[in-house]
């Protein structure tokens, strides 16, 4: 299989970065895409050329490491994959492939396909755990959770914050990602004590660190390679308009 | 020569831990706070230890070589997590989990430490649910389990396919508390290539920092090391795909010593390798022997589709060979006679390599729903490698490397030969013997972190108080720093041909044939020679573009290909010593007449503790004996 890479290539953060244009012959239809980049790189490495940094670590769907824009789509082609699940199969022979970083401020270009997301972190640690110590917890059966709402916390909890929401939303925006956390906490007796403070805290960080406003258009979900649903969005929504409520009563006060 | 002493404490079995932990010194609130600790890696047991050690009070600095702590390969770990909670009333206790490992283990595991590891356990499950991780529920709001492999209970708690992501992120959550309360300060995206050792005591290290390719120094009054295992030395494996022994291949090589490092497992249902290009091969989780049936053909070279053999027409031979646990039986055993089956033309596929697990009955049986429940993200994710679905064929699966039981060695305060060094969850030695039943590893990594490690840290700190902050311009920092500037100069001058992922692959092929499932005294010697070979090559051949002083990932895969080539010489060294087989290392020339591992307890029961004498040097063998106070060691049998 023939195909046409253009890839983009930055240098370091302050570099202006553009696309290169490869040619790769001996592309497989077994190969996954990361495998194809690999190629690419041995490649680049074997001419004596710089290969192309991305970032890359299980190979299995779960990690969160690998985030690229390919043809446009967060992950490429297909539903609720990781672009090191993405299959070759999902492209024809000739076929010219773009490849991109994360496009948005708030996850600046490190190095060619390599995006700093550190402010994922940083929404993370602004509230994103229950506040439990090592050593203070009770019997696992004190709580109980019925069935349907632990797997719904799970579903939430399935996030692997690669970031692929961010980039699909034209805004930048970060609801799904925070949605996830908040809505898994907000869904177990575990996490609700603190749910309302959790969801006003996390929301403050993400609109500081730059990130945009939801306006419900819906692709983050379509985007999301694990599948988190909006519908964990409107609980955040909730928890955040109680928040407002108890902050404006506390003020009141 | 340096002599081991595990600091067993003294006492019936039951008791030792409770003891010991009286006789532990503490340190009191206010010398924590002035006091570093180094944490290297951020799986489950790194992260949960650092959370842990911030919430006491220490200050620690906690390193990883992805932009996030929650990347760790401990995110894949699918299948579940093992407590002795006994909430289902079906007899299970400590004594049975401790048990249950020792002879998994194929007694080759110290029995303390496997005691306090299963005692441990049932508080890691309430430490995680009360974090929120959302563990499987019964209808009735209670959590659920399953069972695993060389286990007659029902004892391991689960998320899903998950369980590993949810541990994980569970003990990340815990570390970005810390993180936010100033406890804990995150040094991602750096690899660590140097221990700074002060006095012989452990003091700090030197890491990369990928970014910026700046060399740092980071300085502490203890550093712990919860850097996984060595897997990737088969290059194809579970591991992800930067995971790699090369930081404790560091400390061995400042003189911690490495304990059975042949002790590697070879998961028994992964999806087999597809073609030439592959990059790393996806775990099948263990949990799926619950419901799927494992067999191939009765037929040599049968070539029909699965479900056109007629079911007397397929050999179901675990159920045949192993009644009493059928598909059930440990990973080392359920590898190996997949192996036998392939081996002898019965093989499945179009290698031949691979066999068939089987859902078909176990949908008839519950319907798909339940089945669905219990595994729907695990058939989906094998659906979406191989474009078949489970529910509709059987998956056809075959023996990965996976977890090396090998590691550090620690006594059993968890600590390494080198004073103020530790190693913690797969990083260590010290649970699984010979073989690591499945679901153990979060369990042990937890229990490390959360509940060990916190513990016995303060009794070597406690001896530290007036020692001040140690600064990183002591000779011995500057010492490392230009060892691993020389490693690093060395790498970018050769200026060959070949890509480290080409020698990797190499190295891989070489691991897999002489040093894989079966081993035998000519092949490792060979396989010696042809690692020296290929060493000497890379030093010759070896091709890095790009620079050292930005972001380089050629530069980081050929600094851990580098180590890996003396991790597999020393593999290989251990194997050639253990003359009998035991658990996952199986040397062809020992076995019984109907192929079981045929162990030597006279002569082999110990631990085989190696001390390094320089690259490409025969390293000095200590034993630390085994001696089993309470078990009574048999021959295993699941038969």
């Amino acid at each position: 299989m023939k195909l046409t890479l253009k890839v983009w290539r930055q240098a370091g953060p302050k570099d202006k970065g553009q696309f290169e244009t490869y040619q790769l012959d001996n592309a497989s239809l077994d190969m996954t895409f990361l495998e194809l980049m690999d190629a690419l790189n041995e490649k680049l490495i074997a001419e004596g050329k710089d290969p192309v940094a991305f970032e890359h670590d299980c190979r299995e769907g779960i990690c969160g490491s690998c985030a690229m824009m390919v043809n446009g789509r967060p992950h490429g082609p297909g539903q609720e994959i990781t672009t090191c699940q993405l299959n070759m199969k999902a492209f024809k022979d000739g076929e010219t492939i773009t490849v991109e970083p994360w496009r948005t401020n708030s996850f600046p270009v490190i190095k060619d396909l390599v995006v700093d997301r550190s402010s994922f972190e940083k929404i993370m640690e602004a509230g994103g755990f229950v506040n439990v110590e090592v050593g203070s917890a009770v019997d696992s059966n004190t709580y109980k959770v019925s069935k349907a709402r632990a797997d719904e916390a799970f579903d939430a909890a399935a996030c692997i914050g690669c970031g692929a929401c961010v980039a699909a939303c034209k805004n930048s925006s970060a609801m799904l990602f925070v949605a996830a956390k908040v809505s898994q906490y907000a869904l177990l007796p575990q996490g609700k004590t603190e749910g309302v403070q959790r969801a006003w805290n996390m929301l403050a960080k993400m609109d500081e660190l730059g990130f945009g406003s939801c306006s419900n258009t819906g692709s983050c979900e379509a985007e999301c390679p694990k599948g988190v649903s909006l519908s964990h969005i409107a609980r955040l929504n909730r928890e955040f308009i109680k928040a407002g409520f108890r902050k404006a009563g506390a003020e009141k006060l | 020569m340096a002599k081991l002493d595990a600091k067993i404490p003294n006492g019936p079995l039951a008791q030792k831990w409770t003891n010991h932990k009286n006789s532990l010194k503490l340190v009191s609130p206010a010398n924590k706070k002035k006091m570093d600790i180094i944490m290297v890696g951020t799986g489950v047991a790194g992260a949960a230890a650092a959370a842990s050690l911030g919430q006491m009070g220490y200050n620690v600095k906690v390193f990883c070589f992805q932009d996030s702590p929650r990347r760790a390969h401990s995110v894949a770990a699918q299948g579940g997590i093992n407590a002795t909670k006994n909430y289902r009333n079906d007899n299970d206790s400590v004594y049975r989990l401790f048990y249950d490992m020792i002879k998994g283990g194929d007694f080759r595991a110290r029995e303390a430490n496997v005691y306090r590891a299963a005692e441990v356990s049932s508080s890691i499950i309430d430490q995680l649910t009360a974090q929120g991780v959302p563990f499987a529920r019964e209808y009735g709001g209670n959590l659920t389990t399953r069972s695993f492999g060389g286990v007659q209970v029902s004892r391991t708690f689960y998320a899903q396919g998950q369980t590993g992501q949810q541990v994980l992120l569970g003990s990340y959550s815990a570390l970005k508390r810390q993180a936010a309360k100033g406890s804990v300060t995150m040094y991602e995206r750096r690899q660590m290539l140097e221990i700074v050792t002060i006095d012989g005591k452990a003091r700090g290290i030197i890491c990369r920092n990928l970014v910026t390719g700046e060399m740092e120094r980071h300085s502490a009054h203890a550093v712990v090391m919860a850097t996984g295992g060595y897997g990737t030395i088969y290059f194809l494996s579970t591991l992800a795909v930067n995971s790699s022994g090369e930081a404790a291949y560091a400390a061995y090589k400042k003189g911690a010593f490495f304990a059975n490092p042949s002790f590697i497992q070879i998961h028994p249902s992964c999806i087999p390798q597809l073609n030439e290009y592959q990059s790393k091969l996806t775990l099948m989780s263990e949990s799926l022997r619950n419901d799927g049936r494992v067999w191939a053909p009765k037929a040599q070279g049968d070539k029909r589709k699965p479900n056109e053999i007629p079911v007397e027409e397929r050999d179901y031979y675990l159920e045949r060979r192993y009644p009493a646990f059928g598909n059930l039986v440990p990973r080392d055993i359920a590898s190996r006679a997949a192996k036998e089956r392939c081996d002898a033309g019965y093989g499945v596929g179009e290698t031949g390599y691979a066999v068939y697990l089987d859902f078909s009955d176990a949908i008839k049986k519950q319907g798909k729903k339940v089945i669905e429940n219990k595994y729907g993200n695990l058939f989906d994710l094998y659906e979406k490698i191989t474009g078949e679905s489970p529910y509709k064929m059987p998956m056809k699966i075959y023996p990965a490397g996976h977890y090396t039981m090998g590691g550090l060695w620690v006594d059993y305060n968890l600590m390494t030969t080198i004073p103020g060094l530790y190693a913690i969850g797969e990083a260590n030695f010290s649970d699984h013997g010979a073989n690591r039943l499945g679901a153990s590893a979060l369990m042990q990594g937890s229990g490390d972190g959360y509940f060990v490690l916190p513990i016995t840290i303060n009794d070597y700190l406690a001896d530290e108080i007036q020692t001040p902050k140690i600064s990183t311009d002591l000779p011995e920092f500057h010492d490392a720093e230009n060892e691993a500037k020389a490693r690093i100069e060395k790498l970018m001058n050769i200026n060959g041909k070949t890509s480290p992922l080409a020698f990797h692959k190499k190295l891989g092929k070489i691991m897999w044939d002489r040093a894989g499932m079966a081993r035998n005294a000519e092949g490792l010697k060979k396989g010696i020679e042809e690692i020296n070979q290929l060493e000497d090559e890379f030093y010759k051949d070896l091709n890095i573009t790009g620079s050292t002083d930005s972001m380089n990932q050629t530069l980081e895969r050929a600094l851990r290909v580098a180590a890996s080539f003396e991790i597999a010489r020393l593999i290989i060294y251990d194997a050639l010593n253990r003359n009998e087989s035991c658990g996952a290392h199986f040397r062809e020339e020992y076995q019984t007449q109907d192929g079981e591992a045929l162990r030597n307890d006279e002569e082999f029961s110990y631990v085989s503790v190696w001390e390094y004498q320089g690259n490409q040097k025969m390293p000095n063998l200590h034993k630390e004996d085994l001696v089993f106070e309470e078990v009574k060691v048999q021959q295993r049998s699941y038969k």
